[in-house]
């Protein structure tokens, strides 16, 4: 699934952190859309432009259009060669496609924006860019798009990565336990219920994706040293190990089965209801009819046969 | 400079990398000797220091400079070390009216957005003279500390910038090596993380590996 991301389009989100950084993931699915024959064009805010074309081979760094702005993102250096608007009006130009051909937009990174811009805006934004392709009404046949989004879960609060969390069609997770990096992967497709799966993987030094079976069994870590080892085709039985007891024994059966149900209508209910308590307050009921009222003295239940 | 620290990182003076920036962190204790050590050790490898200094005064550094091997005056005389003191220069940018802008100029204004004059005062010092020799080996900036510019109301994000513009201009283009210090919990780095313990002396500092006992130090 990992390495079909791309195939769905729209706004693919990778949730990376300190420990398990995402920047490789991006690269290598970069590099992926690239060889597929795509237009890709990153937005390079947080890396130089050198760092970020580090590893391909020439081939993919000509197919990549690169959107400079780590150099003078806020035009501090008063020259005029920063792209009016920023990164924000070059996500904007890329909102007026007219090409066929499927586009992967890189964002180097999403956080970085998110931290400079409203989130409002960016998030109207990424929903502009990601679905132009999906326009109803328009008879031109704009390509694919998808708009992959690196964002570093630490740097934000729940509420903007939730605002962009609800945008994404596909968020990529990443972490990972003993050096063995995975990507919990959550795809929304339309009209069916989400799907998630785990996919180990490492990247390879030149940005090719491999994936993997994941770390074996035995080699977890804090194993205790007390329980066996689980092989992968035993079924686990989930009640050993619990703080509370699921079984019943013969006596708890016996009594569970002569309960009688509280609303269960048997024959001493019967004879209870009918004969009324001794002491038992007898009640009044003061009525005020209005004018709508129709006072009929006939009792209607007269016909029941009790 | 601390030898021990050297061994460590596996540096010395005359063949420190360049083009990178370095991360002091520490929480819950002081990792103040770590910047004496690296200004030490960035004079001793012939460099051309900018430091950015807003916690303590220049006499502080001098004196435990001195202990280290370097006199931090005599740096500033020469040219190599342009010192940037943040405690007076405070005083001066809030009680006297500057003509230009001062690097410390977000303190005046109310709604300072940036840093962009500290970042256009490192880049004056640190920008590579005409003079024809090549006097010092490369460029290095060293801020003690970022958490300073927080306290006195500069938003992360406009710290972020201010980081984010010394790495663009500073470190890349001139290939430089920029140290900042900041208190926070330290990234763990995924392929090299190294974890010791350390004795602070009078004019050394000794590192021990994980768990030994004050014992047997």
């Amino acid at each position: 699934m990992l390495d079909s991301l791309l195939a769905l389009g729209g706004l693919v989100l990778l949730r990376d952190s300190v420990e398990w950084e995402g920047r490789s993931l991006l690269k290598a699915l970069v590099k992926k859309s690239a060889l597929c024959g795509e237009q890709v064009h990153i937005l390079g805010c947080e890396v130089s432009e050198e760092e970020f074309r580090e590893g391909f081979d020439s081939d993919i760094n000509n197919r990549l259009v690169y959107h400079d702005f780590f150099r003078d993102p806020l035009n501090w250096s008063k020259t005029e060669e920063a792209f009016p608007g920023g990164p924000l009006g070059a996500l904007r130009a890329m909102c007026k496609r007219t090409d066929p051909v499927p586009v992967t937009i890189a964002l180097d990174s999403l956080s970085w924006l998110l931290l400079r811009l409203p989130c409002t805006t960016l998030c109207q934004v990424l929903h502009a860019v990601s679905h132009q392709d999906s326009c109803p009404g328009d008879s031109s046949s704009v390509g694919k798009v998808s708009v992959l989004g690196l964002l570093h879960e630490e740097l934000h609060g729940p509420g903007p990565v939730g605002a962009l969390s609800s945008l994404a069609q596909t968020e990529v997770t990443l972490g990972g336990t003993m050096g063995q990096a995975s990507a919990h992967i959550l795809c929304r497709r339309p009209r069916q219920r989400p799907t998630d799966q785990t996919q180990w993987f490492s990247i390879l030094p030149d940005f090719s994706l491999d994936l993997q079976e994941g770390p074996s069994v035995e080699s977890q870590p804090y194993s205790d040293p007390h329980i066996p080892p689980v092989s992968k085709n035993a079924k686990v039985d989930p009640t050993t190990h619990l703080t509370f007891n699921l079984h019943l024994s013969k006596k708890e059966r016996e009594a569970r089965d002569s309960l009688i149900l509280p609303f269960q209508f048997s024959s001493e209910k019967q004879q209870a209801l009918l004969r009324p308590r001794p002491g038992q307050a007898t009640s009044h009921i003061f009525y005020e009819p209005d004018a709508y009222d129709d006072l009929d003295q006939e009792d209607p239940d007269d016909d029941l046969d009790i | 400079m601390f030898v021990e620290l050297n061994n460590l990182l596996n540096t010395t003076p005359d063949r420190a990398e360049q083009g990178k920036l370095t991360l002091l962190c520490d929480a819950k204790t002081d990792g103040s000797f770590l910047v004496h050590h690296f200004l030490s050790f960035y004079l001793k490898a012939n460099c051309k220091v900018c430091f950015v200094a807003l916690i303590q005064s220049f006499s502080h550094y001098s004196i435990v400079g001195q202990k280290l091997g370097v006199s931090l005056t005599m740096a500033r005389e020469r040219g190599q070390l342009v010192f940037l003191e943040g405690l007076k220069s405070a005083v001066d940018v809030v009680f006297q009216a500057q003509k230009e802008p001062h690097p410390l100029q977000f303190l005046r204004e109310a709604n300072a957005g940036n840093l962009k004059p500290l970042f256009e005062f490192v880049r004056e010092a640190l920008k590579p003279v005409d003079s024809g020799e090549a006097r010092w080996t490369y460029p290095v900036l060293l801020v003690d500390d970022l958490s300073v510019l927080l306290s006195l109301g500069m938003g992360a994000v406009a710290v972020l910038d201010f980081i984010h513009y010394c790495r663009a201009t500073v470190c890349w283009e001139l290939k430089l090596r920029i140290l900042w210090r900041r208190p926070s919990q330290p990234a763990v780095h995924r392929d090299q993380s190294f974890t010791y313990q350390y004795k602070i002396q009078d004019k050394s500092v000794s590192f021990f590996a994980k768990g030994m006992s004050p014992a047997v130090l």
